[in-house]
């Protein structure tokens, strides 16, 4: 194996083939706009695409904003560096749908009856505690917010493996993706996820067949990889030898499940389903990313035995591709990771401006809003989170990025007892809001402590050795104030708030495949300041 | 639909937490699968078995 280090040389036919595919994705951005388009102007229309997506869409939508550019570009990079540990994110990515299939249609069902946009909304009026949800809004802008960013990293990776240099490319691939997501809302991103998902299947399929046919097949890159990796320092490994490292292991996979659909992009996305019986369906089809996700992973042992020595961290498969393929398909690949990064961003900053809006600006600013109103501010709070981002990745270095989104990933983690207990069971809400700041609390400390270097926390307690990921130990110590809290305020019958949900919202007749029954007056008026979407059960 | 037939069709849904969260089960490197040491064939494994088990309680509990 000799050391091979790629130079991020200007191909002219890379560039070319990158750019009429970006080109492409700017006109389907804009075009968007124009896609089942309503007479009205409202949050439900920008923000969740009218909630009008059917199966197929949903499944492009969901499956281009969870599995990321930067998870392309940063779990084979972990696998490269560190072996085994990093594939966590394959059981990661499966445990996620049946908790997707069981937990989902509860809150899409729920959303749809009261016209709740974001989580928080759900929050507001099942507790009814304003505190408690602007705490939700607060935590989902916090964990969004560096997310974009690293979308933004991962197109910086590409732009840089082409030998494309300094900010203005970046501002620009950032201005267009800002006016799209402006004009066209959540419809920008649900279209162009389509062109993403199609350009990335290829791209893996022909890399995980060409590259082993070069590289002497699947078992001599495993050998190769597992003798490379013993050398490494820290060493690494192809099989998790250690306790330690099986429980790291487990628990990173099992917090992170848990953690996705809290995830403000996430619920965006299955909130703009047509029926909680798509999203059911789609927790049945949407594996098809994770096993893909998996063998993204082992791009990593690829570039192990290709011998690549990557110019940072994220450079394992950007200089992978450019090594092994011909220049023009290393374009589409790399389109691929670039337009991959622009679904997320957009859906996050869509989101994200759901969360302000409605959880914050009308909370606390402008409570009478019309619905042209309050879409008109969450377009231009979507333009403020992405210049934000911009600037996060332009001034400060990259490191801050990651380290506040794995940060991020702890945080949103401690909105479960909230958002998705919440869907079964009703705790106090002065409960819930302590055993939120209570794991927020322990959840940041241990990372700080460890100085970000690993989401793994050791912890020595009551004569056991624990080596687990941190937001586990948080969300426990969450849940245990949140029960004893409840427990201890039910008893001194301090009153909880109302609940602006009945049992019936949870389980629509949906069920069945058919389109829910339209809400009563009486319920309209629990729903309380929330209006229902305009149009109901249409479906495509 | 009865609901606790519905629940213990659910039950099916707690498998792949099984199969994946003890990683004592399949921390191995033999038997290989197509040059794959078993860690990673049998996770990779988990699926389509998964999608599977998904789609059996979606047509027994949601779709009948």
């Amino acid at each position: 194996m000799s050391a091979v280090t790629v130079a991020h040389d200007t191909d002219g036919v890379t560039i070319a083939v990158f750019l009429v595919l970006f080109g492409a994705v700017t006109i389907i951005g804009f075009v968007a706009a124009r896609w089942q388009r309503a007479k009205t102007a409202s949050l439900d229309e920008w923000g969740l695409g009218g909630r009008r997506f059917g199966s197929v869409i949903t499944w492009f939508l969901l499956g281009g904003d969870l599995y990321t550019a930067y998870t392309f570009v940063a779990v084979p990079a972990l696998v490269f560096g560190v072996g085994a540990q990093g594939f966590f994110a394959l059981p990661y990515t499966i445990l996620v749908y049946p908790l997707v299939f069981v937990a989902l249609p509860r809150l899409w069902t729920v959303a749809h009856r009261k016209g709740y946009v974001t989580p928080a909304d759900f929050v507001r009026g099942r507790f009814g505690s304003r505190n408690l949800s602007t705490a939700i809004a607060l935590t989902g802008l916090l964990a969004t917010m560096p997310y974009i960013a690293l979308q933004l990293v991962g197109i910086q990776v590409v732009l840089g493996a082409m030998g494309i240099t300094g900010d203005w490319p970046l501002i620009l691939a950032f201005a267009i993706l800002a006016g799209y997501t402006y004009q066209s809302g959540l419809r920008a991103p649900a279209l162009i996820a389509v062109v993403k998902d199609v350009l990335i299947y290829l791209t893996i399929i022909v890399a995980v067949i060409y590259i082993p046919s070069k590289l002497g097949g699947f078992g001599h890159i495993f050998d190769t990889a597992g003798a490379a990796l013993t050398k490494k320092d820290p060493p690494g490994a192809l099989i998790p030898g250690t306790t330690d490292a099986q429980v790291a292991y487990a628990t990173l996979a099992l917090g992170s499940a848990m953690a996705l659909f809290l995830y403000p992009h996430a619920l965006t996305a299955s909130l703009s389903a047509s029926s909680a019986t798509t999203l059911r369906r789609n927790a049945a089809v949407l594996p098809a990313y994770s096993f893909l996700l998996g063998l993204i992973a082992l791009l990593g042992y690829m570039a192990i035995t290709a011998g690549i020595q990557p110019s940072g961290p994220n450079y394992a498969v950007p200089d992978l591709f450019a090594f092994m393929f011909p220049g023009w398909f290393t374009g589409v690949a790399f389109a691929a990771i670039a337009i991959g990064a622009l679904v997320p961003a957009a859906v996050m900053s869509i989101a994200a401006a759901n969360l302000f809006t409605r959880n914050l600006w009308a909370e606390y600013v402008n409570p009478n809003m019309t619905d042209e109103e309050e879409s008109k501010v969450a377009k231009i709070v979507s333009l403020g989170v992405k210049l934000g981002a911009l600037a996060f990745v332009i001034v400060l270095p990259t490191k801050y990025a990651i380290d506040l989104q794995l940060l991020g990933g702890v945080w949103i983690l401690q909105t479960a007892p909230a958002v998705a207990l919440g869907l079964y069971r009703r705790m106090h809400r002065h409960a819930l809001l302590a055993g939120w700041a209570t794991g927020m609390a322990v959840g940041t400390a241990l990372a700080i402590d460890q100085s970000f270097k690993s989401s793994v926390y050791p912890l020595d307690f009551l004569g056991l050795h624990i080596n687990a990921y941190e937001a586990v130990y948080a969300l426990a110590a969450n849940l245990v104030v949140s029960i004893v809290g409840t427990l201890v305020l039910n008893a001194l019958k301090v009153p909880n708030g109302p609940d602006a949900t009945a049992p019936e919202d949870y389980v629509a007749p949906v069920d069945a495949g058919g389109a829910p029954l339209p809400a009563t007056a009486d319920e309209d008026r629990r729903a309380g300041r929330f209006q229902r979407p305009a149009s109901t059960g249409a479906r495509t | 639909m009865s609901n606790s037939r519905a629940r213990g069709w659910y039950l099916l849904l707690v498998l792949p937490f099984i199969g994946l969260l003890y990683p004592p089960l399949y921390s191995r490197h033999d038997p290989e699968l197509f040059g794959f040491p078993f860690f990673y064939w049998y996770q990779l494994a988990w699926v389509p078995v998964t999608a599977a088990l998904t789609i059996l309680v979606y047509r027994r509990v949601v779709h009948r």
